[in-house]
């Protein structure tokens, strides 16, 4: 539903700062969202002054950092750190994107990180992306055929295979939907667009048999119609993919149908 | 920032529709009540009204023009998204600025 204020428990206070070792000639500060369910307070704002000359190149080195040697009790998810896996998308001065592909010199002054925006917070950096998983769940994102199963592999021609290119290539880390500010006022009926390049990807799959029926699913006020054009998905998707238009593209597909 | 701009100015074009009603009604009943209306759309405020929905107008109808190329699947990559945009801006300003000169040259 609509919120326009913050609700009271989610007010950020000022939190701790964790100065840099005596002598450290470049440092950079990280402004760190903190909040922990268990001591039920209101989150906070904590900050951490990093060396940069013991520190590696990327956001993410410098948050696992402060994991391993300043401060054990961040929470936080990660794995790849090479931008395949999706884990580490944050808010990330203002922007969602991964801490694994982002540079830290790539960004001026001070460098405030958040949860993914407009989702509950499980613990410090971890947004709670269960409904999205499940909205992904629902437009059944693997191919679906009705002919029966041939000797070998489904076959595709090079130029069938390139109409996929843009759509595959998605890690799912959902920076494109937590930016979208219909998926922040409709999320819980709206798709979003992560989900919805997904449901393109296999609409746009020449293996797939199911397009009439994935398009049924969708043709809906609210599972595809909210999408108003903001871009916001596409303009700060780490991967430069275009969801934005992906969600076109299902829409030019519910006419062309009719 | 656009995009909300579309949403606002179509609610200001609704309101402004009822000013295009009060100003109809008030011809079909009498002169004197015309003469009223008129004077108000002729004071400062009435005219700031006036701009404000003509230029609601013009930034909601070259919007909605990108609305539509959008819709037949052309300019959604970012570098042509943002120029259009810049575009829709200028014209929507440049069409305002026009009709307001015509109107006081009329």
């Amino acid at each position: 539903m609509v919120e326009l204020a913050l609700p009271r428990n989610s007010k950020v206070r000022k939190g701790k700062t964790w100065p840099a070792p005596t002598g450290a000639k470049h440092v950079k500060k990280f402004k760190i969202y903190r909040y922990d369910p268990d001591d039920h307070r209101n989150p906070r704002l904590d900050s951490y002054e990093i060396n940069l000359d013991d520190c590696g190149p990327m956001v993410l080195d410098a948050v696992i950092k402060i994991k391993n040697e300043v401060d054990s009790t961040l929470a936080f998810r990660r794995s790849c750190r090479e931008g395949v896996c999706g884990s580490c998308a944050f808010n990330i001065g203002g922007t969602n994107t991964l801490a694994c592909t982002s540079f830290i010199n790539d960004y001026k002054g001070d460098i405030a990180i958040y949860p993914l925006p407009h989702m509950p917070v499980v613990k410090d950096l971890i947004p709670d992306l269960s409904q999205a998983y499940a909205q992904l769940a629902s437009v059944e994102p693997w191919l679906k055929t009705k002919t029966s199963a041939p000797e070998r592999e489904r076959l595709q021609s090079p130029e069938d295979r390139e109409r996929l290119d843009g759509l595959w290539e998605c890690v799912l880390c959902f920076s494109c939907s937590t930016s979208c500010p219909s998926y922040w006022w409709n999320g819980d009926r709206y798709l979003g667009p992560a989900v919805l390049l997904q449901a393109y990807r296999w609409l746009a799959d020449t293996r797939d048999e199911f397009a009439g029926e994935r398009l049924d699913n969708l043709e809906d006020p609210f599972r595809l119609y909210r999408c108003h054009t903001i871009m916001n998905c596409t303009r700060t998707c780490p991967k430069n993919l275009n969801p934005a238009k992906a969600i076109a593209e299902i829409k030019k597909m519910m006419l062309a149908r009719q | 920032m656009l995009s909300i701009f579309h949403r606002i100015t179509g609610v200001a074009l609704a309101v402004g529709t009822v000013l295009l009603v009060w100003w109809l009604v008030a011809a079909a009943s009498s002169a004197a009540y015309f003469a009223y209306v008129q004077g108000f759309m002729g004071s400062w405020m009435g005219i700031i009204l006036l701009i404000g929905w003509a230029f609601s107008l013009y930034y909601h109808l070259c919007n909605g023009l990108r609305h539509l190329f959008w819709n037949a699947g052309i300019g959604l990559e970012l570098g042509p998204a943002r120029r259009s945009g810049i575009l829709v801006f200028h014209a929507a300003v440049g069409l305002t600025a026009l009709s307001v000169a015509i109107a006081f040259a009329g």
